[in-house]
């Protein structure tokens, strides 16, 4: 593991946003309206959330702090924080509401910045960790949108992750260069699945979680203006979604010695080369 | 109802401008119906030469901003003000930027601070009735979505190879400015404490590569093949997270849902088993070719041309008669 502290840090409360995906190896759809199909039962955590989850907790474990574990979606994205509180984490928080569907990356933002508040408001928040991406959308948005409505320093794409007294720092590689960030706590970051790990929760943790009570929270609870979230306040309309297609005229060869040059032939013929 | 197009120009640190970006004026020349496309150069240390402005204007660029900010344009936060304050200046309806996380991390803050509806990593673009579509695929290359701006700013991530890039006959010079941007305390929160730029490798970029060959676990760490093949066909090197894992090459190049995203004319995996995680990144290429050992090989799902065979005989053989048949 490459998250870790260095001595001397003071307890830290972390919040780490996790989000309920459909399952990447299951048949996913988006439905009529355009809108990601979560009802198939085949949901579950976003594996790059495991990464999230896990650094907060090395974190934590190295330091003394705790470990909130939060969600904006649906009834079944409760599964998303149980997970959390089964990995490790102290609180789990669900945030519910008719009005959220239909959110796009900034409806989403604004539910998490003001469940942030709200946690804050009754302790401290240190740092909010992300991961990299939903892979459902994968448009890895939420985390400097959400770092904007928080007015908090982001550091993200760890591949990884030191917390030294109040200093966040963070090591990050990029398509043409990798680079190393640095900012004080309060601060926010999103993680890669190089930064760690993921442990699985084990029997022990799994049943502590049965005991643990997960908070729901409603847009009235969080002052939220359901006008802003939700499809009423989203930016962007899916006019379009289908079902790509599947490939034609695909040829699969055995190698009999010479499928080298039958590869090349097919290279050339369709003037790939 | 045309309006401005702004255009953020990506460049290498020498200079260039990175390919994709004449993708983005390419595109925008249509899209700004002759209201003026502006090509924003972030002045990190490197000034846009001539040549490289004549090339923006060949592309259709009729502006060129030299953006001048009193912080590192690599921190998100500071790119985000300054491309905001160009917006305001030119009035530009949409910002296009090439579909990379850095951008992206700029995109989102953008959203909040001006309203603006994003859209990442599409493959397509197009004015509809006074509204920016944009086309994309979604998981993993296995659905086709479009997707219209309902805001009145629009901002849209292009992937590489979405676009021929064409230039304009006799296109006119582009006017120059410079475009000077003090940034917000807020945005000096975050230090740039180190930034490495990778050496070019003499292989053309990943990322915007018309073609790539990408090796496995299959491999076995020995790269030679996949090179030897790249270098017959003029690819790209790319590789699954095993093997950038395992450090047979760097991390820079993965390919898949956590690494880099590719849509090349021509993909070849060799000793690929084409996981999910893996295909996210590369299905949408425009033809596949895997060498595998495994008939049962979920890659052999998606491949255009599939051989079922040893890696270490068919792709030195497939290279041998490569270069026999070029002559
Ligand atoms: C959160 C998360 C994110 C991930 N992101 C990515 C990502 O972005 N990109 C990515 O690539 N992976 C990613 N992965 C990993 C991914 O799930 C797979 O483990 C990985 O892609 C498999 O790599 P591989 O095909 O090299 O190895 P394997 O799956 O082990 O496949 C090796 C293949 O080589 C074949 N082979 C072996 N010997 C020979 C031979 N001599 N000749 C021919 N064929 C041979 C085998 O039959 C096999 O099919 C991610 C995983 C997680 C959990
Ligand atoms: N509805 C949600 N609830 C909680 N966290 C979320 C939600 N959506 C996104 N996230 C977080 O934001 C990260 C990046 O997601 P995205 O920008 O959608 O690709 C995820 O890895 C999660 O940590």
């Amino acid at each position: 593991m490459r998250s870790g502290a260095g001595g001397n840090v003071p307890r830290v409360r972390i919040v780490v946003c996790v989000k309920h995906v459909p399952d990447i190896q299951s048949e996913r759809a988006l439905g009529p309206d355009g809108r990601v199909v979560r009802d198939g039962g085949d949901g579950t955590l976003n594996e790059l959330d495991e990464n999230a989850l896990e650094a907060a907790l090395a974190l934590v474990e190295a330091a003394g702090g705790s470990v909130v574990a939060l969600t904006v979606g649906p009834d079944d994205a409760v599964d998303a924080v149980r997970r959390g509180l089964q990995m490790g984490a102290e609180d789990a928080v669900h945030v519910v509401d008719d009005a959220v569907a239909g959110s796009d990356v900034v409806g989403t933002a604004r539910v998490l910045a003001a469940a942030i508040r709200h946690l804050d408001a009754q302790e401290h928040v240190d740092l909010v960790v992300l991961g990299m991406a939903g892979l459902d959308g994968l448009t890895s948005l939420l985390p400097t949108a959400l770092a904007e409505l928080l007015d908090l320093p982001a550091l993200p794409l760890a591949a990884e992750l030191t917390v030294d007294g109040s200093t966040v720092r963070v090591r990050r590689n990029l398509d043409h260069a990798s680079e190393v960030l640095e900012a004080t706590l309060p601060a926010l970051v999103s993680v890669t699945d190089q930064a760690n790990e993921p442990r699985y929760p084990n029997f022990k943790g799994i049943m502590a979680a049965r005991k643990k009570p997960v908070a729901t929270l409603t847009l009235a609870d969080l002052e939220v203006d359901a006008s802003r979230v939700g499809l009423l306040g989203a930016r962007t309309e899916v006019l379009e979604a289908a079902a790509r297609p599947p490939r034609e005229n695909r040829v699969l060869v055995q190698d009999t010695g010479d499928a080298g040059v039958r590869l090349a032939a097919y290279l050339v013929d369709n003037q790939l080369v | 109802m045309t309006a401005p197009v702004l255009v953020l120009v990506d460049h290498t640190v020498d200079g260039a401008v990175r390919a994709p970006v004449r993708e983005l004026l390419t595109l925008s020349r249509e899209l700004s119906g002759g209201a003026g496309v502006h090509a924003a150069w972030t002045v990190d240390g490197v000034e846009p030469s001539p040549e490289v402005v004549a090339e923006l204007a060949s592309l259709g660029a009729t502006h060129v901003h030299r953006v001048v900010v009193d912080a590192d344009p690599h921190l998100s936060a500071v790119l985000a003000e300054a491309l905001a304050s160009l917006l305001d200046a030119t009035g530009a309806g949409l910002l296009l930027v090439v579909s990379s996380f850095e951008n992206k991390e700029a995109a989102a803050r953008l959203a909040i601070s001006t309203g603006a509806g994003v859209v990442t990593d599409a493959d397509g673009l197009a004015l509809v009735d006074g509204r920016y579509v944009a086309a994309k695929t979604v998981f993993a290359g296995t659905w086709n979505t479009t997707c219209a701006v309902t805001a009145p700013l629009a901002i849209v991530a292009l992937k590489p190879n979405s676009v021929q890039p064409s230039v304009v006959e006799g296109a006119p010079q582009a006017q120059i400015g410079e475009h000077v941007v003090a940034v917000s305390d807020k945005a000096r929160r975050v230090t740039l404490v180190e930034r490495t730029e990778r050496p070019a490798s003499g292989r053309p970029d990943l990322g915007s590569a018309s073609v790539v060959v990408a090796g496995g676990r299959g491999t076995e760490g020995d790269f030679s093949v996949v090179e030897e093949l790249a270098d017959v066909l003029g690819a790209a090197v790319g590789a699954t997270r095993v093997a950038t894992d395992e450090g047979w090459i760097g991390h820079d190049a993965q390919i898949g849902q956590t690494g880099v995203t590719i849509a090349p004319r021509l993909y070849v995996g060799v000793g690929v088993s084409g996981a999910v995680h893996h295909r996210g990144g590369m299905q949408a290429s425009g033809t596949i070719v895997a060498i595998n050992s495994d008939p049962d090989a979920p890659i052999f799902e998606i491949a255009d041309f599939g051989v079922v065979g040893d890696l270490f005989t068919v792709v030195p053989q497939a290279a041998a008669e490569i270069r026999r048949l070029k002559g």
